[in-house]
C-alpha cells in the first residue's frame, strides 16, 4: 500500500504504546475498586442469590414449580435459553465477522463482547439444563458406551443443540483466551515490574510463558485469521440450529423455513444492543473514552439499525406466509400471535424492536449516549418478548381448542431468570476488573503508530 | 543479578515497529538464523524481513477439520444406524440431511482445537523458563519496547561483531544476556511437576473405575448415585397417602358416574341376576355349544383347577400342599353329587367366581364375563361326568368302551338322574334377594342352605 509512512520524533510511537497499555491496565491495578463497581457487584450477587434459590427449590421439587403446563411445555426456559444464546452471538460477530471484514474498530469492544459471549452461553446454558428435570443425568445426552446400550438419537435437533452449543462455548472460550495471552503477558509483566510476586505467578502461568516474538506472532495470527474463520460460520450454524428446535415440528407459528435467517438477525440485533449496554456505563467509569470512540459506538447503532429491520421484515414475512399459504391453521397462528391473548407481548415486541430502533436514523441519536443506552435497554426487553411471543403464543393455541391454556410465570420462573441476570453481572464485572477488558495488543496493532519509522523506501505497511 | 553463567545472547532494543523491520532485514541479510524479535503486538513486514517460513499450521488444522468429519459422520452412522438402528417415523436408517448439523459441528470443533493447541504447541509454549525474562528491558516487549535477540550458538555470532551490527541497524541499546548459573532455574518447580503428575493420575481414577466395571462381573446391584429412579415418589395400588381426608391412595369411583364402556348394564349377563333372583338358565346373549364347554375348560384349567382340581373335587395342588405342610385348607369339593354346588343357581356360581366366597377370591378383574358363564357352564359338564352311570352312555357309544367292573355308585340315592343338565337343573331354594352389585371383597353371598 503506499500509505506515506509517518515519521515520528524518537519515543513518541512508544509513548502512545505505553499509554494504551496504563488506560486499559489501571482498571485492574487500582487499589482499591470503583464504588460504583462495587454497588454493582453488590446488586448482581444478590440476584446470583435470587437464582441459586430458585434453582435449589427447583431441584428438589421438580420442574412443577414453573409455570410450564402440558399444553405449554416450553416456555422462560427456553425463552430464556434462546435469548441468550443470542446475545452471545453479538461478541463472536464482533471478534469474527469484523476480524475478516477488516474493521479495525472491533478492537476496542471485541475482548469485553467475547466475555460478553463466554457469560451470556454460559447462562444460556443452564435452562435447557434444568428443563430436563434431573440435570445431573445431562451426560447421558452426550454419546458414551453404556450399560443400556443406548446411542442418543441424532436425528433430533434437541441433539444438534447439544452438539451446537458445546462447540460453541467451547470455541467462544479459546478464542477469547487466546486473545488474552498476550495482554495477560502485559500484566504479568507489570506485575512482576512492581513487584507482586504472587500475581505475577498467577498472570505467569495463565500467559504461558509469552514473550511476544514474530515467531510467535506469526503462527499466532494465523490461528486467529482461522479460528476467526471457523467462528463465524459457527456462529451462523449455532443460531439456526437453535431456530431449528422450533422450524422442525409441525406447529403453526414454528414450522417455517425463514427461522435461521430470522433468528440469526435477531441474535445480532439482541447482542449489539447488550454490548453497548454493557459497555456506555463502564466506559464512562473507567475513562475509556478515548479507547472505545464515539465513532464505534456510532457504528454499532448502525447495526442496531440495519440488523432490526431485518427483523421487522421477518414479522413481516410471517404474515404474509401466513395468509399467502392459504393454510387455516397458519393463518389463525399469526391472527391469534397479534391479537389473542398476549397481543400485549406482542406489541411489546414490534415497538420495541421495530419502530423504537428507527430513532437510530438520526446522528442526533446515534450520538447521545445516555439515549443510545435507554434505547437498547428497549431492544434488551423487545428481543426477550420476540422469543417469548414465538413459543408460548404458538404453544398455548395449537391445533387441539381442548388444549388451549395461557402461561403465567411463577416466581421460580422469575427468580432462575434474575438469576442468570445475577450471574451474567457478577462475572462480567469480575471479568472487568481482574483481566485486561481491551485487547491491548490488538488496539496497539490498529494504531498509525503502529508503521511508524517504516522504511523511508516505502513498500510496507 | 545477572551473572556468572554462560553467554546466551545479546538483545537490541529500537524505537519503532518501523526500525526493527530494518534491523531484522541487515541482520538476516548478515548471515544469521538464530535470532527473533520481540514486539508488543504482530508487527506488519516483519515475516518477510526476517525470512519466517510460512506455518504449516493452517494444513494441520485442515487435518483435524476432516477428522472431524470424518469422526462426526461416522459416530453418527456407527451409533444410529449401525450398533442400534433406530426407525423413526418410518424414515430410512441412514440418511444424510440430518447429520449434517452434527458433522459440520463435530469439523468446527475439531479443527477449532488442532488451532488452538497446535498454535501452542509449535510456538514452543507454554514455557516456564526463557533467559530473556532476566533482563529487565524485556519485561516491556509487552508494552513498548522492540527488541531484537540473537543467540550465542548462531555460527555467525561474535560478541563484538554482533553487537556492533545491531547498534549500526539504529539500536537504541544493547545489552548481553548471560544464563542463570543454577540449572534449576531452568526446569520447572518440583512441585508444580508433582502436582500436575498427580493430578493428572488422579483424574484418572473414575476411568479406570469405569473401564474395570466394564471387563468385570457383579451380582451386585448398580451403585446409584442419584436413587431418584429407584425410590419414586408414586403410589401404588391401595398405599396410604395423607393427601386425601380417607387416607388412602386410591381414588374409588365418584357417586353417581360411570366409566367410560362400564355400564354393565344388563344384569343376568353380569351378574347373574334375573328378575331379582340368581338365574337359572344362562344369559341369552351366550350360544351354548360344546365350543363353549371348551372354552370353559381351558380357562377352569387355568383358574380354578389349581385349588379345585382338575376332577373338581377340590383337591388340586394348592390345597395338597396345605396339607403337606399339615394345615387343612379345603377348597369346596365342585361336583359332590347332591352338594350345595350342584344345587346352586348357575347365577349364584357365577357370582361366586366374580366376587369369591369366603378364603376364595374373586376372579371379576381376571377373567372376562363370558368366560366366566364358560366355566359355569364346564362346570355344569363337569358335575355331570363325575356322576355319570353307565346308563348315560350312548348306546352306540358302550360297545367301544373298556368296560371294568360296573359299580353302582355307592354315593347318594339316585346318582344318575340327580345330575341336572346344565341348563335346566333342579331348582333349590333360590335366593330370596341376592345382594345386588358387588361392592367390595366377598360381599355377595346369598345363603343356599
Ligand atoms: C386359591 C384357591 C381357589 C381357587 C383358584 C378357586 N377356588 Fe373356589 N373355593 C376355594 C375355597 C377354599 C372354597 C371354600 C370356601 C369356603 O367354603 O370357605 C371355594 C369355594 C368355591 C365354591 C363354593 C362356594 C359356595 O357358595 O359354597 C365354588 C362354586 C367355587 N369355589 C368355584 C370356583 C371356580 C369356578 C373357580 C375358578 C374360577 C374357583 N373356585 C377357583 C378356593 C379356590
Amino acid at each position: 500500500m503506499a500509505t506515506e509512512p509517518v515519521i515520528y520524533e524518537p519515543g513518541k510511537a512508544r509513548e502512545a504504546f505505553r499509554a494504551v497499555t496504563r488506560d486499559v491496565a489501571w482498571v485492574a491495578e487500582a487499589p482499591k475498586p470503583h464504588k460504583a463497581w462495587l454497588g454493582a457487584l453488590g446488586v448482581s450477587m444478590l440476584m446470583l442469590a435470587i437464582g441459586v434459590y430458585s434453582i435449589f427449590v427447583l431441584l428438589t421439587t421438580g420442574i412443577g414449580v414453573w409455570g410450564n403446563s402440558n399444553t405449554v411445555g416450553w416456555a422462560w426456559d427456553i425463552t430464556n435459553f434462546v435469548w441468550w444464546i443470542g446475545i452471545g452471538h453479538a461478541g463472536t460477530l464482533i471478534s469474527a465477522v469484523l476480524y475478516l471484514t477488516r474493521q479495525s474498530w472491533r478492537v476496542s469492544i471485541n475482548r469485553a463482547a467475547e466475555a460478553m459471549t463466554i457469560f451470556a452461553v454460559m447462562c444460556a446454558g443452564l435452562f435447557p439444563l434444568l428443563h430436563t428435570g434431573r440435570p445431573w443425568f445431562a451426560w447421558w445426552m452426550l454419546p458414551h458406551p453404556n450399560d443400556m446400550d443406548m446411542w442418543p438419537q441424532f436425528r433430533s435437533p434437541l441433539m444438534w443443540d447439544v452438539f451446537a452449543v458445546s462447540t460453541y462455548m467451547t470455541t467462544s472460550i479459546l478464542f477469547w483466551y487466546m486473545g488474552l495471552v498476550p495482554d495477560l503477558a502485559t500484566f504479568r509483566d507489570r506485575c512482576a515490574a512492581r513487584g507482586e510476586k504472587l500475581k505475577a505467578i498467577i498472570y505467569g502461568a495463565l500467559s504461558l510463558g509469552w514473550r511476544g516474538s514474530a515467531r510467535n506472532w506469526h503462527r499466532y495470527e494465523r490461528a486467529y485469521l482461522i479460528l476467526a474463520g471457523l467462528a463465524t460460520p459457527l456462529v451462523f450454524s449455532v443460531h439456526s440450529v437453535v431456530s431449528f428446535d422450533f422450524a422442525t415440528s409441525q406447529l403453526p407459528g414454528w414450522h417455517t423455513t425463514i427461522f435461521p435467517p430470522y433468528f440469526v438477525a435477531g441474535a445480532i440485533f439482541s447482542g449489539f444492543a447488550m454490548v453497548l449496554t454493557l459497555l456506555l456505563p463502564l466506559r464512562h467509569l473507567f475513562n475509556l473514552k478515548h479507547i472505545i470512540k464515539e465513532e464505534h459506538i456510532e457504528a454499532m447503532c448502525k447495526i442496531l439499525l440495519a440488523t432490526g429491520m431485518m427483523v421487522g421484515l421477518a414479522y413481516a414475512t410471517e404474515f404474509f406466509i401466513a395468509w399467502y399459504s392459504g393454510n387455516l391453521y397458519e393463518k389463525f397462528a399469526f391472527v391469534n400471535r397479534a391479537f389473542g391473548p398476549f397481543w400485549w407481548a406482542y406489541f411489546a415486541m414490534v415497538s420495541c424492536n421495530v419502530l423504537i430502533p428507527q430513532a437510530f436514523w438520526f446522528k442526533m441519536v446515534r450520538r447521545n449516549v445516555v439515549l443510545i443506552f435507554i434505547l437498547c435497554i428497549f431492544v434488551n426487553i423487545g428481543m426477550w418478548f420476540e422469543r417469548f411471543v414465538i413459543i408460548a403464543t404458538s404453544l398455548a393455541r395449537s391445533f387441539l381448542p381442548a388444549t388451549w391454556s395461557y402461561f403465567t410465570p411463577t416466581i421460580y420462573d422469575i427468580g432462575l431468570f434474575i438469576g442468570t441476570l445475577g450471574l451474567f453481572g457478577t462475572l462480567f464485572l469480575l471479568f472487568f476488573r481482574y483481566v485486561p477488558v481491551i485487547a491491548m495488543s490488538e488496539v496497539k496493532g490498529a494504531m498509525p503508530e503502529a508503521h511508524a519509522g517504516g522504511p523511508s523506501k516505502g513498500g510496507h505497511h | 543479578m545477572l551473572g556468572d553463567g554462560a553467554l546466551y545472547g545479546v538483545l537490541a532494543e529500537y524505537d519503532t515497529p518501523g526500525e526493527l523491520i530494518e534491523a531484522a532485514r541487515k541482520v538476516r541479510d548478515a548471515g544469521y538464523t538464530e535470532f527473533d524479535c520481540f514486539s508488543p503486538f504482530p508487527v506488519h513486514g516483519i515475516d518477510e524481513a526476517m525470512g519466517i517460513k510460512r506455518t504449516i499450521l493452517p494444513l494441520l488444522i485442515f487435518g483435524g477439520g476432516f477428522a472431524g468429519l470424518l469422526g462426526g459422520i461416522l459416530l453418527q452412522w456407527w451409533t444410529n444406524a449401525y450398533n442400534w438402528p433406530w426407525n423413526i417415523a418410518g424414515k430410512p436408517e441412514w440418511s444424510i440431511p440430518a447429520n449434517v448439523p452434527i458433522a459440520f459441528e463435530t469439523t468446527i470443533l475439531l479443527s477449532v482445537l488442532t488451532a488452538f493447541f497446535g498454535m501452542w504447541m509449535l510456538n514452543k509454549l507454554p514455557q516456564v523458563w526463557h533467559p530473556f525474562f532476566r533482563l529487565e528491558r524485556f519485561g516491556r516487549v509487552t508494552d513498548d519496547a522492540f527488541l531484537l535477540g540473537i543467540e550465542a550458538r548462531d555460527r555467525r555470532f561474535d560478541s563484538v561483531a554482533t553487537t556492533q551490527l545491531l547498534k549500526d541497524a539504529g539500536a537504541i541499546a544493547v545489552e548481553n544476556c548471560h544464563l542463570d548459573p543454577d540449572p534449576a532455574s531452568r526446569t520447572m518447580p518440583g512441585w508444580i511437576t508433582a502436582f500436575i503428575v498427580s493430578s493428572t493420575a488422579f483424574a484418572l481414577i473414575p476411568f479406570a473405575i469405569a473401564a474395570k466395571a466394564r471387563n468385570s462381573h457383579s451380582s451386585e446391584p448398580h451403585i446409584h448415585v442419584f436413587p431418584d429412579m429407584d425410590f419414586q415418589p408414586k403410589y401404588k395400588a391401595d398405599a396410604a397417602s395423607d393427601l386425601f381426608p380417607d387416607g388412602r391412595a386410591n381414588r374409588g369411583q365418584l357417586a353417581e358416574t360411570v366409566a367410560r364402556g362400564s355400564l354393565n348394564a344388563d344384569d343376568t349377563f353380569y351378574r347373574g341376576i334375573e328378575g331379582g333372583k340368581w338365574t337359572e338358565g344362562f344369559p341369552k346373549q351366550l350360544e351354548i355349544s360344546e365350543q363353549l364347554v371348551r372354552r370353559g375348560q381351558i380357562r377352569y384349567n387355568i383358574y380354578c383347577a389349581p385349588c379345585h382340581g382338575y376332577d373338581g373335587r377340590g383337591s388340586g395342588p394348592v390345597p395338597q400342599r396345605v396339607a403337606a405342610g399339615g394345615g387343612a385348607w379345603d377348597a369346596r369339593n365342585l361336583v359332590q353329587a347332591g352338594g350345595p354346588v350342584v344345587k346352586m343357581p348357575n347365577g349364584q356360581l357365577f357370582n361366586t367366581i366374580s366376587n369369591g366366597y369366603n378364603t376364595m377370591m374373586g376372579y371379576a378383574h381376571q377373567i372376562p364375563p363370558a368366560d366366566r358363564w364358560a366355566i359355569v357352564l364346564y362346570t355344569r359338564a363337569l358335575q355331570r361326568s363325575q356322576n355319570a352311570a353307565v346308563d348315560d352312555v350312548p348306546q352306540e357309544e358302550l360297545g367301544r368302551m373298556p368296560m371294568p367292573q360296573m359299580q353302582t355308585p355307592a354315593a347318594p340315592a339316585g346318582a344318575g338322574s340327580a345330575a341336572p343338565a346344565a341348563p335346566t337343573g333342579s331348582a333349590p331354594a333360590a335366593p330370596a334377594t341376592p345382594a345386588p352389585a358387588p361392592a367390595a371383597g366377598s360381599a355377595a353371598q346369598p345363603e343356599n342352605k
